[in-house]
């Protein structure tokens, strides 16, 4: 019989994230993937700056902490010294998506074999809830108070579409976790693209639409309806390339 | 005999670096020092290595960050504008305690400036250029073998303290060439293994974690402290310059790298015409060698500072010599290099209610 218990990927710190925030999901799926894979030895993760930015407390593996947004840069590094590890970078919309656009793009399109985990909840946490490059036309922000103006603010970058007209990636999949359903389908994205960098066959990104109910205003079963309401609506869920193309 | 082959200051210092165990490069194209990116891209698949160019120089930096995390020797280079965008990742390996070379063949300045040799990127190099209390070993050979010599020397450096060394060089050695042999250098330093390194757990250790982030004031605080007794430790035991007829000097020249080459032309000449004129070039520019500046600050009539910009050197001068003689300044600047008639000029100049 099956129990329930903390991956062993996953350490015994207690997380220092918000209430009904989904990086503590995703966390564990990324924990959990690592555990089955029997990949914990040879991972090595990066932490990004942003909410996530103490994630090289959370993983039981050798982490690198980047710069913001020089994750995929860092993990180049890793990868090329080492590659036969397996290297993941941990990265939210601020860091992946404004300040690291360059390094997402040119890792993605040097085929870099790495694994990308991008949490877009649309702002910009661990600074108070700034506009971030995803959010919504219309979203109030600390800096877009009177919601973002697309006319003076420009529109969200969707980097899943972007990314998949690239010749270097193999998967680009954007998931959710706001219900079970979503979060079983996270967790097969995630372990494929874990399982693409054992198989070498280049760079594999999950986008996952995440909630931020600090900054978005609003209680965690609230962010989840307005997530469902507004950021899949705009973001639609499902698989933007895959080279594999069995899916 | 040792055989000498005649190659450019690029070049070579590429050469050396492969010679030295390197054998991952991540580089962004910029003048004046493209050939040892071109060296590199040619050399390094022949003998099992990476050469990656980076999308920016900011990619290529946190590449090499990634790199030396995971234990390689690893080399980037440069020009001036492109240093200034690897700033921030300099910091952050200063920070996060990783050894790496980094070389700037250095080009006039500010902004775009121009390509030609200069000296300007002193203060950068030797007083900050990221952000925090941290410190690089910055090493600024005068020739194409010193040059070889140094970018050797400098991985053993970087690995032996676990920090950035910059190799600071411009245009002018970059592009010349010169003859040189490669194997002359012996380490002289016990390396240890690099067990901090990210290179997967094998389950075998606890895990290691490459970073530079520290909430806790106190602790920060503390770590910073610690890298500063290590600084006081190199300073003490690797800040070297060459002496050069300084012995009964009135006046000696300070001036590194390029210039103090053309220095010791003008020194010379002065000597011929019968001035008493010696030279002090600092070869480590941090940490800067004070020792000889006190031991003659008393003996000269004055000291005079050449440099290829400015004048940014001259405050380190200023600070060995202390104020027990003058310390006078002849320097050009964006790309332009005193030629030895200028500098013995100067010179006669300065001795000139004397004779």
């Amino acid at each position: 019989m099956a129990t329930f218990k903390r991956p062993h990927s996953l350490t015994d710190i207690t997380l220092h994230y918000c209430p009904g925030c989904n990086h503590g999901i995703v966390h564990r799926l990324v924990a959990e993937t690592i555990d089955e894979l029997g990949i914990e030895g040879t991972t090595v993760g990066v932490a990004p700056v942003g909410c996530a930015v103490f994630a090289y407390n959370y993983f039981e593996c050798d982490m690198q902490e980047a710069a913001h947004g020089r994750a995929p840069a860092v993990a180049t590094g890793i990868k090329r010294v080492n590659p036969d590890n397996v290297v993941f970078t941990y990265q939210g919309d601020g860091d992946l998506a404004a300040i690291g656009t360059a390094e997402t793009v040119h890792a993605a399109a040097r085929g870099e074999n790495i694994t990308v985990i991008f949490i877009n909840n649309a702002i910009y946490g661990m600074t108070g809830g700034q506009m971030a490059p995803t959010t919504l036309p219309g979203q109030v922000t600390q800096t877009s108070p009177y919601g973002r103006d697309v006319q003076t603010q420009g529109y969200p970058l969707k980097i899943c579409e972007m990314l998949s007209t690239l010749d270097g990636v193999a998967l680009a999949e954007r998931c959710a976790v706001n219900n079970i359903k979503n979060i079983t389908e996270t967790k097969k994205a995630i372990k494929k693209a874990f399982q693409n960098q054992i198989d070498k066959k280049g760079f594999s990104i999950i986008e996952v639409l995440s909630t931020c109910p600090t900054n978005w205003g609003l209680s965690p079963v609230e962010a989840l309806k307005w997530l469902e309401e507004n950021m899949i609506p705009y973001y639609p869920l499902g698989v933007y390339k895959d080279k594999d193309g069995d899916k | 005999m040792e055989e000498k082959v005649l190659m450019k200051g690029n070049e070579a210092l590429a050469r050396a670096a492969i010679e030295a165990g390197c054998r991952f490069f991540f580089g962004y194209p910029i003048t004046p020092q493209t050939e040892v990116a071109a060296y590199m891209a040619k050399q390094m698949p022949k003998i099992g290595g990476t050469f990656l160019q980076a999308e920016s120089e900011v990619a290529a930096i946190n590449m090499v960050y990634g790199a030396a995390g995971a234990g390689a020797r690893v080399l980037t280079s440069s020009s001036s504008p492109g240093v200034s965008l690897k700033s921030e990742g300099i910091s952050y390996i200063a920070g996060s305690d990783l050894p790496c070379v980094i070389c700037n063949i250095v080009r006039g300045g500010p902004g775009l400036g121009g390509i030609q040799p200069a000296q300007s990127d002193y203060f950068q190099a030797t007083k900050g250029g990221g952000h925090g209390d941290y410190h690089m070993i910055v090493l600024a050979p005068c020739s194409v073998q010193e040059m070889v010599n140094l970018v050797k020397e400098a991985f053993d450096l970087a690995d032996y303290y676990r920090m950035p060394v910059m190799i600071m060089g411009d245009g002018m050695l970059g592009q010349m060439m010169e003859p040189v042999s490669f194997g002359s250098y012996k380490s002289s330093k016990e390396l240890a293994e690099k067990t901090w390194a990210t290179t997967g757990t094998k389950l075998e250790r606890k895990r290691n974690i490459i970073n530079s982030l520290y909430i806790t004031p106190e602790e920060l605080e503390k770590l910073v402290v610690e890298r500063y007794k290590k600084y006081d430790t190199i300073i003490e035991s690797e800040a070297r310059s060459e002496e050069y007829m300084c012995e009964d000097a009135d006046i000696i020249i300070a001036a590194y790298g390029t210039i103090a080459r053309v220095s010791k032309t003008a020194i010379k000449r002065a000597r011929d015409k019968g001035l008493k004129v010696g030279l002090i070039r600092p070869i480590t520019l941090w940490p800067f060698d004070k020792k000889p500046f006190e031991k003659y600050s008393e003996k000269v009539k004055s000291f005079l500072t050449v440099e290829m910009s400015m004048g940014q050197m001259i405050e380190d001068v200023k600070l060995a010599v202390s104020g027990k003689a003058p310390v006078e300044f002849y320097g050009r600047t964006g790309g332009m290099i005193p030629t030895p008639e200028e500098i013995l000029e100067k010179l006669e100049n300065m001795m000139g209610g004397e004779r």
